[in-house]
């Protein structure tokens, strides 16, 4: 079952087209990578599919639902983690986690609940009484896509996930986004070639707001003849200049 | 449901904040202690305690419009607007979950004006639950620009803008620190454009009891304060239509 549809979407501001007539399906429980370099348009295809921006055109589906039309009934059925950490800095990581269960009208039970089940997953037992403010990058990204799963999302969008995290950081998070894989859809934009070969089910590769590339990491490298995926995403970007 | 989780979220953040504290509560209280002595020195019928604190109450709630602005423009900034804006919640969430804990501070600061105002000598009487109550217009006006000035400044500029140029402006413009009659010309007339002057006459009056000239003055407020929450509603939902 198709998780996502795309149907040639568009967004343009003034002179500049950010995402040009984009056309992909993603299936149900798959990860799926957005790669491209700076101002490819992953950020503004992500914000278009979680209604945080209006097409110009086209439109998308998730789960059957259209971002143009069933707006509300969309974010009820997505999670969403920002490039910025995103969270209350003047509350503790418990806080946080128990403003998104209200916002999402959670019971005081079902709130309890809900926080010992993310605490267990993301191990955040140690840090539940701290603000954010007063932990690592690391943590702030768990805490980050904790808060994202807080509405039990189908698809959930994570951009830029590991963006300026150190080795051992960036490590632990890709564990913790495998330990999500087949529960919940997952749309990631990254720059790190690696992020997307260790984790995704496939890979789409995107240069000027247009999808140039689509397939598994495996299926890029066979396509542009590249021993390594970084060299396959080199060729294919310089080939669409061409 | 969604109003109060978030609202209760916004009264932490400003509670925690030291800034809140000692601009929303000390800085009024310690000008009223300061121009009280000055005034039992050199005598000036501007600095009379039941003129000043009525004026300083005013002066407090300027800091509102900081408060809230910098809330708001921080949670732009740190995108933790924009994972909200992907929740079920709805623009009057947002307006009314930002609005409506700043009023109580509001009226708390007010109330600790008089508190330190009948510490100095002024009379306990119960004009001064209605000066307190009568802060509601006046409040509501600056935590309206508030929403505004967060909704489209960067932090930095909501620093220069709400802090040094809305308190400024509030100070000089509303006859607290001298008297307007005796400015006169362009500058006087500029003063009753704006709502600053009709607030403290408004708060001067109520305390006083006299009631004769009020609502010229309230009409002057509720206007500016009307007109600042629909500017502050219409620029914040095309922000959140930006995402």
């Amino acid at each position: 079952m198709k998780a996502i549809e795309i149907k040639n979407l568009t967004k343009r501001y003034k002179d500049v087209v950010a995402v040009n007539d984009l056309n992909l399906d993603i299936e149900k429980g798959e990860l799926f990578a957005l790669l491209g370099v700076n101002g490819a348009g992953k950020t503004t295809t992500i914000k278009m599919l979680s209604c945080l921006i209006k097409a110009t055109s086209g439109d998308a589906f998730l789960m059957e639902k259209s971002i143009k039309t069933h707006t509300n009934a969309v974010k009820s059925i997505i999670g969403i983690s920002p490039q910025e950490t995103a969270v209350a800095q003047g509350l503790s990581v418990r806080e946080n986690l128990e403003l998104i269960c209200g916002i999402y009208g959670f019971s005081k039970d079902k709130t309890k609940k809900k926080i010992e089940e993310l605490t267990e997953e993301f191990g955040l037992n140690e840090v539940l009484n701290k603000r954010p403010s007063k932990l690592s990058g690391g943590w702030q990204r768990r805490l980050s896509i904790a808060l994202a799963l807080i509405g039990e999302p189908e698809i959930l969008f994570l951009d830029e996930p590991t963006l300026g995290l150190d080795v051992i950081a960036r490590s632990e998070l890709w564990d913790t986004i495998r330990s999500l894989k087949g529960k919940v859809t997952i749309i990631l934009t990254t720059h790190y070639m690696e992020e997307a070969e260790s984790l995704s089910d496939r890979i789409g590769v995107m240069k000027q707001g247009r999808l140039i590339a689509l397939g598994t990491a495996e299926e890029l490298k066979k396509k542009t003849g590249a021993e390594k995926f970084e060299e396959a995403f080199v060729t294919l970007v310089k080939e669409a200049s061409k | 449901m969604r109003i109060l989780t978030f609202a209760k979220r916004t009264l932490k953040e400003m509670l925690r904040d030291p800034l809140t504290l000692m601009f929303g509560l000390g800085f009024p209280a310690v000008l009223i202690l300061l121009l009280s002595a000055i005034q039992a020195n050199i005598p000036v019928s501007l600095f009379e305690i039941h003129n000043l604190v009525p004026g300083m109450t005013v002066f407090g709630l300027s800091f509102m419009t900081l408060f809230s602005a910098t809330l708001i423009s921080k949670d732009r900034e740190t995108a933790f607007l924009t994972r909200l804006y992907a929740t079920p919640m709805k623009a009057l969430d947002f307006i009314l979950g930002y609005t409506l804990p700043i009023l109580p501070i509001a009226l708390a600061q007010a109330a600790f004006c008089f508190v330190v105002g009948i510490i100095l000598g002024m009379k306990l009487t119960l004009n001064i639950l209605y000066s307190i109550l009568f802060v509601i217009p006046i409040a509501l006006f600056f935590i309206g620009l508030g929403l505004l000035f967060g909704s489209i400044l960067n932090q930095k500029q909501v620093g220069g803008i709400c802090g040094a140029a809305l308190t400024n402006l509030t100070a000089w413009l509303s006859g607290i620190w001298f008297d307007l009659e005796l400015v006169g010309g362009a500058f006087k007339k500029i003063a009753d454009l704006l709502p600053f002057r009709h607030a403290v006459e408004i708060e001067q009056m109520v305390y006083a009891g006299d009631y004769s000239e009020l609502i010229s003055h309230l009409l002057w407020v509720i206007g500016y304060a009307l007109v600042s929450i629909i500017l502050a509603v219409i620029l914040f939902t095309k922000q959140m239509k930006k995402g």
